[in-house]
């Protein structure tokens, strides 16, 4: 929900970045307020998924130019984890499975990492049993996935509702979805993105990386970008959503050509 | 101790300290020590030149001809009760390769104890599979455990019986500069079950050599779990030769696991020798600074509708050096086998080394063999994933290598045991940072 008093979460300028010195973003401007959810739409290899990797901390990426400043710090002098304990949460396009440890295990893990250093309690592991299923219910999960390795043979709808499980127990203040509708089905999609939506409030702030609009009726964004090349193209209300999935992309291409 | 110059010389100077069997020794127990003793002098010690040591180099050890002991123990229970497994009814126990009495127990389903104790009432069974399962003729540390042999751990699983509690043969090292020849029978009688333990501790850090042999009967229909912990004094020399015979649609699962001593070696050698008999052999090698771990698995599948299925799992940090050579031999008749061996390797430096190596051999064309080898590093993917999710870097990796070995150590059935390894695992991590 757009709310102009909002305070800024965050601000990229002008940033660049290169991935085997290839230059895939160059130039990306974005600012991203609380309360707000962002669309970033684009066509394959048009810097979507790069920028939010580079906004994760992937070390594969290396940051030739700009800033990004997350709740007004530099958000490139933090690690990963530094990020992701200060609210930066990356639900990945491809969950990585982790054979021999637990999904139990691995969540209670992270999500006492992060509350420890929020300066919270940490919860035992009787406690996090009740607290994670609890979460996992607002995601239709079978608790049985908590014993099963992380990711581990997980179903790729499965492989994203426990995505979306982490983004509950982190509660993150900027959560980048990095293609979460993919290779879902409607039933999947319709789960995932009621968790996301019960998810978000006033004081967090969703980015939506996406190739469809079909997410986009689940999840209603406030603003519509479109990258291509490296960059952001266009941005719109959620209208220009519907009018990429009627037209395509080139329009919007021919449309820069001609200004 | 005075080091020695060559490894024949090594070997003169270790029978120095053989002493003959004492008359009363029952007649084919001192023709067993005797054959020994003229195999070991036809014999030298392996070098590196050797196919089948040619990874692991032992000329540290041919310089310490360390002698035995022959005094009892004096150590009590309440020494030993961190290595004691609190859901194990019968406990063997040897220190420095003597038998003690004072720290064993047994419960009344089995037949365990020692030689010594056993050989009036046994004599027969003992008689009939002791030195039968091993081969002294051309393996010269077998040769001389056989020669050294003055007492052993036995167990026998009678007939159609179930021992739930699982069976702890537990050999403790406490002293510097000596040599213990361990011996384990293993008699599981057709249609039983058990769960051995053979485990080797050490109570303080110290030099010396285990050098063991333990032979494992398994009758028709028998069922037999074994686990085997390896966890010496860092210091320490441990050469092992474990041979398996498997009879009529019998069953051995095996979980093996190194995590001590400076050089070790382990000889696993599984004989299917008739139809349907199925085994399971698992193992694990935890290593770091400049330890170096030799697993050599032989299994060979002699008949057919025979199965058999092999993990072997290498962590290896600092400037360790981990070996596997995982022999299959599958022989002509031995039709429908079906054979899975999987050896994968975790190298946490730079200076890490692995050797690795699959060897199949088979002889028949109706049958099912799959094998992979692979050694890498963690997965970056894998430690940004944990990374992005709150943990530091050094959290992520020692998650990953836990879960990495707590995939074998799952495996063991015994809870207090796995819950020993598992901590062992977490306290590798924290050391090898």
């Amino acid at each position: 929900m757009i709310n102009q008093n909002s305070k800024t979460l965050l601000e990229v300028r002008g940033l660049h970045a290169n991935v085997n010195n290839i230059e895939i973003l160059k130039g990306v401007d974005l600012t991203i307020k609380a309360g707000e959810i962002h669309a970033i739409m684009g066509t394959n290899g048009s810097g979507k998924s790069t920028f939010a990797k580079v906004l994760a901390g992937h070390n594969a990426y290396t940051v030739t130019a700009g800033s990004v400043m997350f709740e007004g710090k530099d958000l490139f002098e933090l690690a990963p984890e530094e990020r992701a304990r200060a609210g930066v949460f990356l639900a990945f396009q491809y969950p990585i499975e982790i054979p021999g440890v637990a999904n139990n295990q691995f969540l209670r893990l992270a999500y006492n990492t992060v509350q420890t250093q929020r300066g919270k309690e940490e919860l035992d592991p009787l406690e996090f049993d009740d607290f994670v299923r609890d979460k996992m219910k607002l995601l239709e999960m079978n608790p049985e996935f908590l014993d099963r390795s992380v990711n581990e043979g997980f179903s790729g709808g499965e492989k994203k509702r426990n995505e979306i499980l982490q983004m509950a127990l982190l509660e993150p203040r900027l959560s980048i979805l990095d293609e979460t509708d993919s290779g879902l089905d409607i039933d999947a999609l319709r789960i995932v993105a009621n968790g996301v939506n019960h998810l978000t409030n006033q004081d967090n702030a969703t980015i939506l990386v996406t190739h469809y609009q079909r997410l986009l009726n689940y999840i209603v964004p406030d603003y519509v970008h479109v990258m291509d090349a490296g960059k952001i193209i266009k941005t719109g209300g959620k209208q220009l959503a519907l009018e990429l999935e009627e037209r395509g992309y080139d329009w919007i291409n021919a449309e820069g050509a001609t200004l | 101790m005075k080091p020695v110059t060559s490894s024949n010389h090594y070997l003169e100077r270790l029978l120095q300290t053989w002493s003959k069997p004492s008359p009363n020794t029952l007649p084919w127990l001192k023709q067993l020590q005797v054959g020994a003793l003229d195999c070991v002098n036809t014999l030298r010690m392996p070098t590196l030149r050797d196919e089948e040591w040619r990874f692991t180099d032992i000329s540290s050890l041919t310089k310490l001809p360390f002698p035995v002991v022959s005094n009892p123990s004096s150590l009590q229970l309440s020494d030993i009760e961190a290595y004691c497994l609190q859901e194990a009814a019968t406990r063997i126990v040897f220190v420095d390769g003597q038998y003690a009495p004072q720290l064993s127990c047994v419960d009344s389903d089995v037949v365990a104890g020692n030689l010594l104790s056993l050989s009036c009432a046994y004599e027969e069974e003992i008689a009939q599979h002791i030195g039968q399962h091993i081969d002294s003729k051309d393996n010269v540390f077998a040769a001389l455990n056989t020669a050294f042999l003055q007492d052993s751990a036995i167990v026998m699983v009678p007939c159609n019986t179930t021992i739930t509690a699982p069976i702890h043969l537990l050999f403790i090292a406490t002293q510097q500069e000596v040599s213990s020849y361990p011996r384990c029978l293993i008699i599981a009688q057709s249609g039983s079950k058990a769960t051995i333990v053979e485990d080797y501790v050490a109570l303080q850090a110290a030099n010396y050599l285990t050098n063991t042999v333990s032979e494992i009967s398994i009758a028709a229909n028998g069922q037999l779990n074994h686990v085997r912990v390896q966890r010496e004094s860092r210091q320490a020399f441990h050469i092992a030769n474990c041979n398996v015979s498997l009879a009529r649609a019998s069953n051995y699962h095996s979980v093996s696991v190194a995590l001590g001593a400076a050089i070790s070696r382990v000889n696993l050698n599984v004989a299917l020798t008739d139809e349907g008999a199925e085994c399971t052999v698992n193992g694990l090698a935890l290593i770091s600074e400049q330890q170096l771990a030799d697993s050599h698995t032989f299994i060979d599948h002699i008949k057919p509708h025979c199965s058999s299925n092999q993990q072997h799992k290498c962590i290896v940090g600092g400037t360790a050096h981990a070996v596997f050579n995982g022999r299959i031999m599958v022989r002509p008749n031995a039709q429908q086998t079906d054979s899975k061996q999987s050896s994968r390797n975790l190298l946490l430096t730079d200076k890490a080394h692995v050797d690795t190596k699959p060897q199949l051999e088979i002889f028949a064309d109706d049958v099912k063999c799959a094998h992979g080898a692979t050694v890498g590093q963690l997965d970056d993917e894998e430690i940004f994933y944990l990374r992005s999710r709150g943990l530091s870097e050094i959290a992520a990796r020692d998650l990953l290598v836990y879960a990495f070995g707590a995939e074998i150590i799952e495996q063991i059935t015994i809870n207090s045991l796995k819950q020993q390894l598992k901590q062992s695992i977490l306290e590798y991590t924290k050391h090898s940072e």
